[in-house]
């Protein structure tokens, strides 16, 4: 399987936290994953509930079983220098190149230096091995930019190739891409049972192949569980008020008269269900346009009262359930 | 148990109004609005909600445009924009009764960056820019330009002074508020001691005075050529000497865009949905805003849930099915079982013939999990009972609530800590918007200071099989 698992997705549809429970998944007995995050939000810590995480690789969680997550939280700025250190053992011209505004311009303005130095910590992580050889992670979790910036996201070291043509960052590039591009690497895209997701997500995978990066997972984050089924909604289309007034009255909620309290609940109690009906219908729909994809489709649950750690698990054990591990 | 009075038990879930009601009609009506920003994290309805409140004031007799950056392809095509050609273009099939119009464009990041330069460049210089791989690379959009560019083509909508109102939507900024802070940067960037570094060589070269100086930046370029490679330094230089005259504009426009933004006759909207997440995100937009000295009109909150039977409580809702699920004890209870199983009343909704149609919508593919054996399992199992479906109808409306009062939580902590800042609710739609139809309907929304729930006495549009 693929060392490199790379979680990106539309806004609002949880990636960072599918990206964390797949680590945890991933870390099955005996195994180390890296959960990289490259946004500065520190998503991460707020999910496994520790402060926020500095630039360094550090034990966050046990996955159940004996594995091991470590996180970090790669600051672009800090791992410039720290790539000028590692090439170039340029101490004190880095922090020169940081007075003069350098290192800023390099992160934030010059064209991908920020996201070449993103994919490539990931990079070097995932190709790390320890003094017996070993790699350091089994496996590298990355909590990527969203699904329309991802392609250009990963792609940047290409790009970068073709501008600097010769010298260390060329070579850099060229290295990273050979990851990227290879089975090493797995894109999964989160998404939602919504129109705008799905049509991103469809959007995303076409980007994704036409630029060779690999496609992996499809997650359909945040389902709600089944309340009334296809039979159900089709009584509701028919089914007599005056019956269900009754059968209300019958549960104690009142008069099934007209006016009563039974009788007053029927109208409402059948608005939400058509409403219900309709989202059932968009979601069967959506899912039909997932299925076409061809990729292994995986669902995970809502949690309605908000994520915490103990959600975090429980996502883990169903992605493990559902076989990515 | 004896008295039950559901439709008088106060719930806590029940919709308090919030502290200020953030009223639409009149921000968008004054002729002294001229700007409003939508700002918001990603996925809450940012682009929707722009194009919306456009809809609405265009209808209401404004000239008005919209900005709008990277919008879903469906809203876009709906507003007729689905050429990405960065220019307002009119939208059709709106109500103009009012004499307002509606323009509307798609932010194209490249094509704005090359305007600014032919704009400040003369075309032999600007050709040597537009031509360099560094800058096409640059202008192409990585991080902080788009933001730049959106404040940008603001600057320019606002110049040309075609239209009385601009509505802008925000890129989905991975930091809330990189849109305010990208000029501020581009234009420190372009004042820094590093543009002067990399112009330096050329215009220092050989003087005698600058001797120390030039140690300094040879040491440098050399580091940066190393690092970079030869050419690619060559081509920064290139870009940034050739940039050179078009700085001074570069940081005048950044600076005039801010205080723009800052100035009577904009409106900040922030825009959540009263998700955990969204709405804190929305306080760090309030707050940064309020730092910024940024005009704030309020807080759209969209998706936000109702019901019109919410005097039912999740918990009394529960109870009910419960007792409805073991309908045997039910029955006992109260004796009810032969008027309930009656053929009258059951019997009727039995007959498939009319209802073809949704019987064919509601076989659909199958839910999750199921089996085409279960599903057969289930069209056999056709004799279920109207309490089954009374005891769905129920949960349904229990999980309604609690997602009332979920919301609720979240928005009164909001609330909590920005009494401050007025509110106004969307009620959610169970499907997206993709015509105008649907954008005049959440402008509607949008503009009623109230929750717009189903009121039960108008829900007469209900099938009833024995209609």
């Amino acid at each position: 399987m693929s060392r490199l698992q790379v979680v990106s997705g539309k806004g609002g549809t949880g990636k960072t936290t599918v990206a964390a429970a797949l680590a945890l998944a991933l870390a099955t007995e005996g195994k180390r994953t890296l959960l990289v995050e490259v946004e500065g939000r520190q998503g991460i810590a707020q999910l496994f509930e520790t402060e926020a995480l500095p630039y360094e690789e550090r034990k966050i969680a046990v996955a159940p079983g004996g594995g091991e997550v470590y996180a970090l939280a790669i600051d672009p700025e800090l791992a410039l220098l720290d790539y000028l250190q590692m090439f170039y053992k340029l101490g004190s011209a880095g922090r020169a190149l940081k007075k003069l505004g350098a290192i800023d311009f390099a992160t934030t303005i010059a064209p991908g230096l920020r996201d070449v130095l993103l994919t490539g910590k990931a990079c070097e992580a995932v190709r790390r091995k320890d003094r017996s050889g070993r790699f350091a992670y089994d496996y590298v979790v990355m909590d990527a930019p969203p699904t329309g910036r991802i392609t250009r996201f990963l792609n940047v070291n290409d790009e970068v190739a073709g501008l600097a043509k010769i010298g260390p960052i060329h070579n850099q590039a060229q290295a990273v891409m050979r990851v990227l591009k290879s089975p090493e690497t797995a894109v999964h895209l989160v998404t939602l049972l919504e129109e705008m997701p799905v049509q991103e997500t469809v959007d995303g995978i076409a980007e994704l192949r036409s630029a060779r990066l690999p496609v992996g997972r499809i997650i359909v984050n945040m389902t709600r569980p089944e309340v009334l089924d296809a039979t159900d909604l089709e009584l509701v289309r028919t089914v007599p008020r005056s019956t269900v007034a009754r059968s209300l009255s019958s549960a104690g909620l009142g008069g099934a008269r007209r006016g009563g309290h039974a009788e007053r609940l029927v109208d409402p109690l059948l608005t939400q269900a058509e409403e219900y009906a309709e989202r059932y219908t968009l979601e069967h729909d959506q899912r039909a346009v997932l299925a076409e994809l061809g990729l292994p489709l995986h669902e995970l649950p809502l949690f309605a009262e908000g994520m915490d750690l103990a959600g975090l698990y429980a996502l883990a054990r169903a992605l493990r359930e559902q076989g990515v591990s | 148990m004896s008295r039950p009075d559901p439709a008088h038990t106060h719930d806590p879930a029940r919709p308090l109004a919030p502290a200020r009601v953030l009223d639409v009609d009149p921000l968008l009506a004054d002729p002294k609005t001229r700007i409003v920003v939508c700002c918001g994290s990603g996925g809450v309805g940012k682009t929707t909600t722009a194009a919306a409140l456009g809809l609405r004031a265009a209808e209401r007799g404004r000239k008005v445009v919209v900005l709008t950056i990277d919008p879903a392809r469906r809203l876009a095509q709906s507003m007729g924009i689905d050429s990405l050609d960065n220019t307002p273009r009119r939208v059709k099939g709106i109500d103009d009764s009012a004499g307002g119009e509606l323009h509307a464009m798609m932010l194209d990041m490249k094509r704005t960056f090359d305007e600014i330069v032919e704009a400040h460049a003369d075309s032999e210089r600007a050709a040597t820019i537009l031509g360099n791989p560094f800058y096409q690379s640059l202008s192409a959009g990585f991080a902080g330009t788009q933001e730049y560019m959106a404040m940008e083509k603001l600057g320019q909508l606002r110049a040309r002074d075609e239209w009385d109102l601009i509505i802008v939507d925000t890129p989905p900024s991975r930091s809330a508020l990189d849109f305010l802070d990208a000029p501020k940067r581009l234009g420190s960037f372009l004042d820094g001691r590093l543009i002067r570094l990399l112009t330096a060589p050329a215009k220092l070269g050989g003087r005698a005075g600058m001797k120390f100086l030039n140690v300094g930046m040879s040491m440098m370029t050399g580091t940066l050529g190393k690092l970079l490679g030869g050419q690619l330094l060559k081509d920064v230089q290139t870009f940034v000497s050739a940039m050179d005259t078009t700085f001074g504009g570069f940081r005048t426009r950044a600076d005039a865009t801010y205080k723009l933004l800052q100035a009577p006759g904009t409106a900040f909207l922030v825009v959540a949905a009263p998700e955990r997440d969204a709405l804190r995100e929305a306080a760090y937009f309030v707050e940064r805003l309020a730092a910024e000295d940024m005009p704030l009109a309020g807080l759209v909150l969209n998706r936000v849930h109702g019901s019109g039977a919410d005097g039912l409580s999740a918990e009394r809702a529960l109870a009910a099915a419960e007792n409805l699920e073991d309908a045997r004890i039910v029955d006992q209870e109260d004796g009810k079982a032969g008027l309930r199983n009656s053929p009258d009343t059951y019997g009727s909704s039995d007959s498939s013939t009319s209802e073809a149609p949704a019987h064919d919508r509601a076989e659909a593919p199958a839910p999750e999990g199921g089996s085409p054996a279960e599903d057969a399992a289930h069209a056999e199992d056709a004799e279920r009972s109207v309490d089954q479906l009374t005891a769905g109808l129920l949960r349904l409306h229990a999980e309604r609530m609690q997602l009332l009062s979920r919301e609720q939580r979240t928005r009164d902590r909001f609330t909590a800590l920005h009494p401050e800042v007025a509110v106004t609710e969307v009620a959610a739609l169970p499907g997206d918007v993709h015509d105008l139809t649907g954008l005049r309907d959440i402008g509607d929304r949008l503009a009623a200071d109230e929750r717009e729930l189903p009121d039960p006495a108008e829900d007469s549009d209900l099938p009833e099989a024995s209609a």
